[in-house]
């Protein structure tokens, strides 16, 4: 639980050069490999000795899952492009100014030239007593200390689906590609399989120790944003306490498609709040079909639905609210 | 010089060849059953010239040749094996911006970086900004004329994230100038003067 600041275990570093001997390496490497991206989640765990793997292998230098291209109508991101580039592509700029926006967001400018787009939705919780090597549920044992214990420091944690694990979803694109309905390539020496980035994330009702779907032996490789949402009305914003560095307390990504001012159909997805990134199909429905000023109030009432704050995050149900507001009416100040 | 992609690099991992080369050099021998076998449950065949710890960095427009552990950052390097102590390590958590260098003119965190993947890249240090004659660079001018610093811990941090961040943005507000620096932390509060510092210096970049 100390911290050790005597630099990290050994491991193996493996440098593939290609996707394909990255599934070659992951998968005669198995359970033993750690896929590194940018490494700013990794290196620490590693340095907290809390992650000891035999060998890392370093996906920097396999040039086709960097940049941006188009393919048809969908724009294709791979998953090592950094955050800062993700943020000046001039193409996410002028579709998805909504992912463009929530990247540049994230920590500070130097975590977002290093840290990478597949990296990010990728990460692992930032739970302090998970990260510190508690044995609480997430990392094995038998309580959690956020949420059982009556001195649990809770007021970053989760309001929605806790079902043993409090824990969010810190990532800042997260909810942007979900609002986009974003598609990810996953790849793996047995072949390769598409999710919607929405079935990506895993909460502890199905896996307590999981983030994500990723398996052993693979590599996400693209994050595919289809026409669908291309050009929409958008709105994110992060409230943190810090503006650098700091994770989100609650984030909130928007994509409305308007004829004037009526809203056609809308995503609302919220970061921070549960395990997985919050998606609010309730206000989306609630909102179809009318005048932004009109939705807003219903939309506000039933943001926080199903909301159960914890003794020290009680102010993240009024967060919500506000933040769905602002999303329809599409100003930052109120 | 490369590895093999498919090969590690192993903690102890010396070829054959390179290790043979270095007991000739050393003029020694030695028992070293352990340097062949690598760490235990490694166990893959080594192939020769395959597995290289020994790699070339450009740093400061020179090439060093260094001896990296695979689990070593750019910090433990460039401080602990090239003697560059410019930058510093203040949290070694990618939180606070004291390790910044350039790499390929982009501000990283070099306390965050593993050393083998920014092979091939160019490197540069607050001890790369000085004229070849020892003329101050215009941004170290600059925090100089206006005093910018306190203690000075953050600064060789500070100076590497404006210099990249002048790359992108060479006229920036004041404004703009925080936010490009905004990854960098000072313990001593001293922000307004050390953007005044910068912003001096950057004005003495633009006239060249
Ligand atoms: C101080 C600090 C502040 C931060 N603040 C924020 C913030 O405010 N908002 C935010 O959203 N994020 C924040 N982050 C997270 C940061 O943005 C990084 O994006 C994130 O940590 C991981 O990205 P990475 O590329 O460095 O991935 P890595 O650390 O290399 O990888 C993260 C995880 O994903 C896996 N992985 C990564 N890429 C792949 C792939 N292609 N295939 C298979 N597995 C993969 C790795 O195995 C690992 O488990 C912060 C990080 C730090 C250190
Ligand atoms: S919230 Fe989750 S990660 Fe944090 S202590 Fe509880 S079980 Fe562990
Ligand atoms: S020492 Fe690298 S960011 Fe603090
Ligand atoms: S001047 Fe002392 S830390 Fe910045």
């Amino acid at each position: 639980m100390a911290i050790i600041r005597d630099g990290m275990q050994p491991f193996d570093l493996y440098q593939p050069t290609s996707v394909e001997d990255a599934l070659t390496l992951a998968d005669r490497l198995g359970a033993d490999a750690w896929m590194l991206a940018g490494g700013l989640d990794s290196l620490e765990r590693f340095k907290d000795r809390l992650k000891r793997p035999k060998a890392v292998i370093d996906l920097g230098r396999v040039e086709e899952l960097r940049g941006v291209r188009r393919e048809g109508e969908d724009l294709v991101i791979g998953s090592m492009t950094t955050l800062t580039e993700v943020n000046r592509d001039p193409e996410i700029r002028a579709r998805f100014g909504l992912l463009a926006e929530a990247a540049g967001e994230v920590a500070s400018p130097q975590i977002r030239n290093q840290g990478t787009l597949g990296g990010n939705i990728s990460q692992d919780t930032r739970c302090w007593y998970y990260r510190g090597g508690w044995q609480c549920y997430r990392a094995g044992g038998g309580t959690c200390y956020a949420g059982e214990s009556t001195q649990g420091q809770n007021r970053e944690h989760a309001l929605f689906g806790v079902e043993g694990c409090a824990a969010v979803s810190p990532s800042d694109t997260a909810p942007a590609l979900i609002a986009l309905e974003a598609r990810l390539v996953i790849k793996s020496a047995k072949g390769a399989r598409e999710v919607a980035v929405e079935d990506y994330f895993v909460g502890p009702d199905t896996d307590i120790t999981r983030m994500n779907v990723l398996g052993t032996g693979e590599v996400l490789t693209e994050i595919r944003l289809p026409a669908t949402w291309a050009g929409v009305t958008f709105y994110f914003e992060k409230v943190r306490d810090r503006p650098v560095w700091d994770f989100p307390l609650v984030n909130i990504a928007a994509a409305m498609q308007l004829s004037g001012d009526r809203i056609d159909r809308a995503r609302f997805v919220l970061g921070a709040v549960a395990a997985r990134p919050w998606r609010l199909p309730q206000v989306e429905a609630a909102v179809a079909g009318r005048a932004r000023n009109a939705a807003v109030d219903a939309a506000a009432r039933l943001a926080a639905d199903g909301a159960v704050p914890l003794p020290q995050n009680g102010y993240k149900v009024a967060l919500v609210r506000n933040l769905v507001k602002r999303a329809i009416l599409g100003k930052t100040t109120s | 010089m490369n590895a093999s992609p498919l090969e590690p690099i192993r903690p102890g991992g010396m070829t054959r060849r390179q290790f043979i080369k270095s007991v000739i050099a050393a003029g020694a021998v030695t028992s070293a059953g352990l340097l062949f076998t690598g760490p235990a449950g490694a166990g893959h065949k080594t192939s020769p010239g395959a597995v290289e710890r020994l790699i070339t960095l450009t740093v400061n427009g020179q090439q060093r040749r260094v001896d990296v552990l695979p689990q070593e950052t750019l910090a433990q390097t460039l401080r602990g094996k090239l003697g560059l102590t410019g930058l510093k390590v203040g949290c070694d958590r990618a939180e606070c911006g004291a390790c910044t260098v350039l790499v390929d003119n982009e501000p990283l965190y070099a306390c965050s970086t593993l050393t083998h993947s920014v092979r091939g890249k160019n490197i540069l240090t607050v001890e790369g900004l000085a004229r070849a004659d020892g003329g101050l660079h215009p941004l170290q001018q600059g925090v100089l004329d206006e005093q910018g610093f306190q203690c000075g811990y953050c600064a060789p941090g500070f100076l590497m994230a404006t210099l990249g961040y002048l790359t992108a943005n060479p006229n920036p507000t004041r404004q703009e100038l925080a936010h490009g620096v905004s990854g960098n932390l000072c313990r001593c509060q001293d922000y307004d003067k050390i953007l005044t510092a910068l912003m001096r210096g950057a004005e003495y970049m633009r006239r060249g």
